[in-house]
């Protein structure tokens, strides 16, 4: 049977991609928030899972205003970096699982969450930054990421984006659905995107680290209490574009002390924990939690 | 009945809703379309040309060609597309963010070095902080431009 051990939470801030991909990780601008990730490239590769179910958004490079789905899931057998303007990173091609996947997207739909299915897409900064800041610097041709990724983008461009309670929801129909794929597989889920930031208008350059880590400590103990915070909160104390983590709740719904909305198993391991300001316009936050 | 729009009293914000994107749809497909190396040769070549084909109202194509990002926002442009004129003219995401702020860029850098810019002040309309109207424009980026 498949089963999630662990779960990934991380910002995927453009210019972090930029920094690796042109060598200025030591520079003194960038080495402290490298240095917050030094420990997850070693944890990676001491726990290097079969698959990793990576949940982030598309930037307006994907989907245009033509087609805007809420949760998208990839089926497809690889990926290209998309070029969103810049030309694309120079990173691997995301080879994908389209077995598990199309398990997934037929078990959740079944569990009444409305899925759409995309098995062409190109992925952006949202999915392949996180890959970077957890596996480091590879190849473009000669490299390749540790193993199969799942892609699930979800809408949160055009309000209203999911609830976090929904999204909380979603996570644990996942789970069900990778425990029901008879594949002997060792699945990580990764939530992305965040923390408080905004990147328009007068109230561009919005932090407020108070708020993000109170995030933080509540989605590691209270995630189901976490999950009800209502859309204005996230607006008005992290930012317009701080609405992305509601996404880190799917990934927190889908550890397996989370079940019927409530905490039932033992709490999760804090492998690692790391918060930095800024990064651009953001503040860049990360946590490692391991199932017990 | 009205839909519910809570996010309306937030200081020096534009929630890209679905009463935006539909004013904005042709703007920001206008800025998918700068995604194509070839697109983009063509807009550098003459804007107003490239522009021209594309059913925007005149009020979006002088935002873009004011290179006012405020203005494209009003207009119904999100940020996420309006990034690719940004990449186009081979501005980061930090540049055109701070654009909108009145700051200079070293100004807002500084402010982003320093922590960022601080939520008190800025949660409501009626309060006090640096992101509300009466305290516009923040920096020195109109006074340089002026001196330019």
């Amino acid at each position: 049977m498949a089963r999630i051990t662990a779960s990934v939470y991380t910002s995927h801030v453009p210019a972090i991609g930029v920094a690796i991909d042109l060598d200025k990780t030591a520079e003194p601008y960038w080495q402290p928030l490298f240095a917050g990730y030094e420990f997850s490239r070693q944890w990676m590769k001491d726990n290097r899972p079969d698959v990793i179910f990576l949940v982030y958004n598309d930037h307006a490079n994907a989907f245009s205003l033509d087609m805007i789905p809420t949760f998208a899931i990839g089926t497809a057998a690889e990926y290209r970096p998309a070029d969103e303007g810049w030309g694309p990173r120079p990173v691997p091609k995301v080879v994908g699982h389209p077995g598990l996947a199309s398990h997934i997207a037929q078990s959740v739909i079944q569990q009444d969450f409305d899925l759409t299915i995309v098995n062409r897409m190109d992925v952006d900064h949202g999915l392949t930054v996180p890959l970077s800041l957890m596996c480091g610097k590879l190849d473009p041709q000669e490299g390749a990421w540790p193993c199969p990724v799942i892609p699930f983008a979800v809408n949160v461009v055009q309000y209203p984006v999911p609830s976090g309670q929904r999204c909380f929801n979603l996570g644990q129909a996942i789970r069900k659905a990778v425990e029901s794929y008879d594949e002997d597989l060792n699945v990580h889920i990764w939530g992305t995107g965040g923390m408080s930031h905004q990147l328009q208008g007068p109230r561009a350059g919005l932090i407020n680290a108070g708020w993000d880590n109170r995030f933080l400590d509540r989605l590691i103990a209270e995630p189901q209490e976490l999950a009800k915070v209502p859309h204005i909160e996230y607006v008005r104390e992290a930012g317009s574009e701080g609405i992305e983590l509601v996404m880190w709740l799917i990934a927190r719904g889908a550890m397996p002390d989370v079940a019927n909305g409530q905490l039932v198993g033992p709490a999760p391991t804090v492998a690692h924990r790391f918060f930095h300001v800024p990064a651009s316009n953001t503040a860049v936050g990360h946590l490692i939690l391991e199932q017990n | 009945m009205s839909l519910d729009k809570p996010y309306l009293d937030v200081p020096g914000t534009v929630i890209f809703d679905a009463d935006q994107s539909r004013e904005g749809y042709w703007l920001n497909q206008f800025c998918m379309s700068l995604m194509k190396a070839d697109n983009r040769a063509r807009f550098k070549t003459d804007e107003r040309a490239y522009l021209d084909e594309w059913p925007m109202s005149e009020e979006q194509k002088q935002a873009v060609l004011a290179r006012d990002l405020n203005r494209c926002i009003r207009a119904g442009g999100n940020i996420y597309f309006l990034a690719k004129i940004g990449a186009t003219d081979g501005k980061s995401f930090q540049q055109m963010a701070g654009s909108m702020t009145g700051m200079t860029e070293q100004e807002y850098r500084d402010m982003m070095m320093a922590g960022g810019r601080s939520i008190e002040g800025n949660r409501r309309l009626g309060e006090d902080g640096d992101a509300q109207p009466h305290r516009q424009p923040q920096g020195a980026a109109d006074k340089h431009h002026e001196g330019t």
